[in-house]
C-alpha cells in the first residue's frame, strides 16, 4: 500500500465545507476509502442520504469529482449505467482506449442492506467494475434515526421504541457483508473507521480488481447513536475490540480475518457492553431488568465472531 | 426522399432496428410483455457484435432507468424499452431523468396496469406518466413507430430541448401484429440523428461537475422547474422542425396532430394510437353515406399540442374523444380532458363527449366506431349528450 506520506499528498475529492455533523463517521469513512482509489480519475454516485444532502447543495458542492446522485435504492444501478457508458464509450473510440476510470457506489445502511438491497445484487452479479461502499451506522439517520436492517438488536430508533411492552430493536441485525460474498465477486471487506489503514488498504485492494468490490464500514452518527462526536473513533474501535464488528476481507472467496479482529482471538474481545455503554441508544440495556437481554446481545456477537472466524478457517 | 427497404415485421422488430441505427452507447432494459421482443432483438444485434452498445441486463425497470440515468449523465447515448408495470415502477426514476434533463429514448409497448393483471393494449400505462416531463409520441402504425424512435433521438438530444422522450406503440396491437414497413438504411438514419454532443458529462473527468444536487431548503427548485416547463414548451418547435427533416428522406408524414377528412367536418373523432386507423375507416364508410365525419389522431401527447387540435375541431358541431385509459375521478380520460381545456378559448362551444374504450384490450369493433359517429350525429342535430362519459362497447 501507499505510504502515509503519499497519501497525505494525495488530493481530497471530498472537500472540506461539506455540512456534514462535526464527528461523522462518512465523510472519514469517504476520505479513508477514496485515499486508496489512487490517482486514476473517479466517478462517485451516491444514494439519497446525509453524505448527499450534506455535500451537494446546490450551487455548492463538495466533490471535486465526478458525482451524481439519483435517488435513495438505486445508486448500485446508476453507477452501473456510468460504468456501462465508460466501456461501450471507450470501445467506440470516444473516449481514448488508454484512459482508466475508477467507479465508486455509496450508500449508507439504509440505502444499501434495505432499499437498496436488489440494485446493488445486481449490479454485483453483473460484474460491473466499480466499489460499493456502504457507511453502515445502523439507522436511517437521515430521515431521523428510524431502525434499518442494520440496526443492532436492543438499539433504540425512533421506529423501534424503548418503553413498557419493547426494549428498542427486536430483531438482530442482517450480516449483509456475507450476502455480498455469496455473490461471489472479487473482493469484499469489512472495515471500521477506526482502523484507517486497514480501511485504506482494502480500499486499495477493492479498487485494483477488475470487477465489483464490496466495502461495509462501520461509521459511528453521533447524533443517532446518541454519543459525543469526538468519541466517534473511540467507539468504532470499541466495535471491532468488542467483535461487534469483525474485520475481514473476501478476496477471490477466501475468507480472511484482518489482523485488529484475528489479534483478538488470543488477546480476548472486550464485553460487548464496552462499545454499548458510551452510546445513548442502548442505555436501557444496563436496567436490571435487561439484564437478560444484554446477555442476548453479547451471544449474537459471540456468535457472530465465531461465525466469521470459522469462515476465515482460524 | 432515400432509398427504403419494404419488409414485412412487427412494431417492436422495427423499433429494435430503430434503436440498432441510432447507434445508443447504453441499453439497460428488463423484459416485460409485450416490450420483450425489442430488448430481445437488440441483444441479437449485441451477440452479433452489430452495436457497439453495452447492454446492461438489469435485475428491474427500476434498475433499467437508474442505470440508463446514469449513463445518459456520464455522457452516453442511452435508449431503453418497457411497458406497463415496468413503467409503473420506474414511475420515480422518469422524474429523476427529466428533472436531471437527460435525453433518454424510451418505447414503451402501451399495456393495461394492474389489478386485475392483464397483458393487453390500453394507454394507462403511459397516461399514468404524462406529468413526469417526458416528451411523448404515439405511434399508430409500426411505420410510426420506427418513424417516431427515430425522430425522438433528435427532439431528445436537441440543446433547446435535452429531455427525456417516450415513444409510444400499441401493446400486441402494434407491437406484435406483422405490418408493411418501409425501413431507411443505416448510413441514412445514423446520418440523421448524427453525434450526441453531451452536456456536462461525468466522463469528462477533468471538469468534474456534481448532477443531482439538493434544491431545497429554500433553494431554486421552482425554478429548475420553471427551466424545465420553457424546456418542453420549446420541444414543441422542435419536433416539428425534425418531423419535417424526417419527412423529408421518408416521403411519409408527420404532424403533432394528424387529421383525416377534417376540412369541412360536422363531427369528428379525436383520438391516439392505432385505433385512428378504425376510425378513418367508419369515417369514409359514414361519408359515403353523407354524414361528414372526421379522425384527429394526437401523435404527440407531450408537449400537448392544443392549438393545432382545436384549429382542428374548430367547425364541427360534435366532437367525441376516446381515451384508452383512465383518470379516475376525474371529468373524462386524459386525452379527454385535455383536448376539452384545448376547446375553451374557442369562439363558439363546440359539444364533446368523453368515451372510454379498449382498456385491457377490449376490442375496438368497427361498430362501436359508428355508433360514436351516429351519437355525435345526434348530438349535432340538436339531442342530449349520451353522458358525460361512455363505457364503449363494455357488457
Amino acid at each position: 500500500m501507499a505510504t502515509l506520506k503519499e497519501l497525505s499528498h494525495r488530493e481530497d475529492r471530498l472537500e472540506g465545507g461539506h455540512r456534514l455533523c462535526a464527528g461523522c463517521g462518512a465523510s472519514v469513512a469517504m476520505r479513508q476509502i477514496m485515499l486508496g482509489a489512487g490517482e486514476d480519475p473517479m466517478v462517485v454516485g451516491c444514494a439519497t442520504g446525509c453524505l448527499e444532502v450534506s455535500t451537494s447543495i446546490y450551487p455548492y458542492t463538495s466533490w471535486s469529482t465526478p458525482f451524481i446522485h439519483n435517488a435513495f435504492e438505486n445508486s448500485a444501478a446508476t453507477v452501473s449505467g456510468v460504468e456501462a457508458a465508460f466501456k461501450a464509450m471507450q470501445r467506440a473510440g470516444k473516449i481514448p482506449a488508454d484512459k482508466k476510470v475508477k467507479f465508486m457506489a455509496v450508500g449508507g445502511d439504509g440505502g444499501t442492506y434495505d432499499i437498496g438491497l436488489q440494485s446493488l445484487s445486481g449490479a454485483m452479479e453483473r460484474g460491473h467494475d466499480m466499489v460499493y461502499v456502504c457507511y453502515d451506522n445502523g439507522a436511517y439517520m437521515n430521515t431521523g434515526i428510524q431502525r434499518s436492517s442494520a440496526t443492532p438488536k436492543g438499539a433504540w430508533a425512533t421506529t423501534s421504541e424503548v418503553g413498557a411492552a419493547q426494549q428498542g430493536k427486536i430483531q438482530k441485525r442482517k450480516d449483509l457483508t456475507s450476502i455480498i460474498a455469496a455473490h461471489g465477486v472479487p473482493y469484499v471487506a469489512q472495515g471500521s473507521i477506526s482502523h484507517w489503514k486497514d480501511l485504506t488498504t482494502k480500499a486499495e485492494k477493492a479498487f485494483a480488481v477488475d470487477g465489483p468490490a464490496f466495502i461495509n464500514v462501520l461509521a459511528t452518527c453521533p447524533r443517532g447513536w446518541r454519543c459525543a462526536y469526538n468519541k466517534s473513533i473511540e467507539i468504532a474501535k470499541l466495535g471491532v475490540q468488542t467483535g461487534y464488528w469483525p474485520l475481514f476481507e473476501v478476496e477471490d472467496g477466501v475468507w480472511n480475518m484482518s489482523t485488529p479482529s484475528r489479534a483478538l482471538i488470543k488477546a480476548g474481545r472486550k464485553p460487548v457492553e464496552e462499545f454499548l455503554k458510551p452510546q445513548g441508544r442502548f442505555k436501557h440495556l444496563f436496567k436490571p431488568e435487561n439484564e437478560a437481554l444484554l446477555a442476548e446481545i453479547q451471544q449474537d456477537v459471540d456468535d457472530y465472531y465465531e461465525y466469521v472466524k470459522n469462515r476465515c478457517g482460524e | 426522399m432515400a432509398e427504403q427497404k419494404t419488409v414485412a415485421t412487427t412494431g417492436n422488430l422495427v423499433v429494435a432496428e430503430a434503436f440498432r441505427q441510432c447507434k445508443p452507447d447504453v441499453v439497460a432494459a428488463y423484459p416485460i410483455t409485450p416490450q420483450t421482443t425489442i430488448v430481445e432483438e437488440f441483444a441479437k444485434f449485441v451477440a452479433q457484435g452489430r452495436v457497439h452498445a453495452e447492454y446492461v441486463t438489469v435485475e428491474s425497470e427500476h434498475s433499467a432507468m437508474s442505470a440508463s440515468i446514469g449513463a445518459s449523465a456520464a455522457g452516453a447515448r442511452v435508449m431503453t424499452a418497457t411497458a406497463s408495470q415496468g413503467l409503473a415502477l420506474m414511475w420515480e426514476e422518469l422524474h429523476i431523468a427529466s428533472g436531471m434533463r437527460l435525453p433518454i429514448v424510451m418505447a414503451n409497448a402501451n399495456r393495461a396496469l394492474s389489478a386485475p393483471i392483464n397483458i393487453h393494449c390500453d394507454h394507462g400505462d403511459a397516461m399514468g406518466a404524462r406529468d413526469a416531463g417526458w416528451v411523448m409520441l404515439f405511434a399508430e402504425t409500426a411505420q410510426e413507430a420506427y418513424d417516431n424512435t427515430i425522430i425522438s433521438v433528435r427532439v431528445a438530444e436537441d440543446p433547446e430541448v435535452l429531455l427525456p422522450t417516450m415513444t409510444c406503440l400499441d401493446g400486441f396491437i402494434t407491437t406484435h401484429s406483422i405490418d408493411r414497413i418501409d425501413l431507411l438504411d443505416d448510413e441514412t438514419v445514423t446520418g440523421f440523428v448524427g453525434e450526441y454532443e453531451p452536456v456536462n458529462a461525468l466522463l469528462d473527468t477533468d471538469n468534474p461537475v456534481t448532477h443531482g444536487s439538493f434544491a431545497g431548503l429554500g433553494g431554486p427548485y421552482f425554478e429548475f422547474k420553471k427551466s424545465q416547463r420553457n424546456a418542453i414548451d420549446r420541444s414543441k418547435t422542435v419536433i416539428e422542425r425534425v418531423g419535417a427533416e424526417f419527412s423529408e428522406i421518408s416521403g411519409r408524414p408527420f404532424g403533432l396532430v394528424e387529421t383525416a377528412m377534417m376540412d369541412d367536418a360536422d363531427v369528428a373523432i379525436v383520438i391516439i394510437g392505432s385505433s385512428a386507423g378504425n376510425a378513418r375507416h367508419v369515417a369514409r364508410e359514414l361519408r359515403a353515406e353523407g354524414m361528414k365525419a372526421g379522425v384527429v389522431k394526437v401523435r404527440c401527447f407531450r408537449p400537448f399540442p392544443a392549438a393545432e387540435v382545436a384549429a382542428a375541431i374548430k367547425g364541427c358541431k360534435a366532437v367525441a374523444v376516446l381515451d384508452r385509459s383512465e383518470s379516475f375521478g376525474a371529468e373524462g380520460g386524459p386525452l379527454y380532458l385535455e383536448v376539452r381545456s384545448a376547446l375553451y378559448d374557442l369562439e363558439t362551444r363546440v359539444p364533446v363527449v368523453n368515451y372510454i374504450y379498449g382498456l385491457g384490450g377490449a376490442d375496438v369493433r368497427l361498430e362501436l366506431m359508428h355508433q360514436v359517429y351516429n351519437d355525435l350525429s345526434d348530438i349535432a342535430s340538436g339531442s342530449a349528450l349520451p353522458g358525460k362519459m361512455v363505457y364503449l362497447g363494455a357488457r
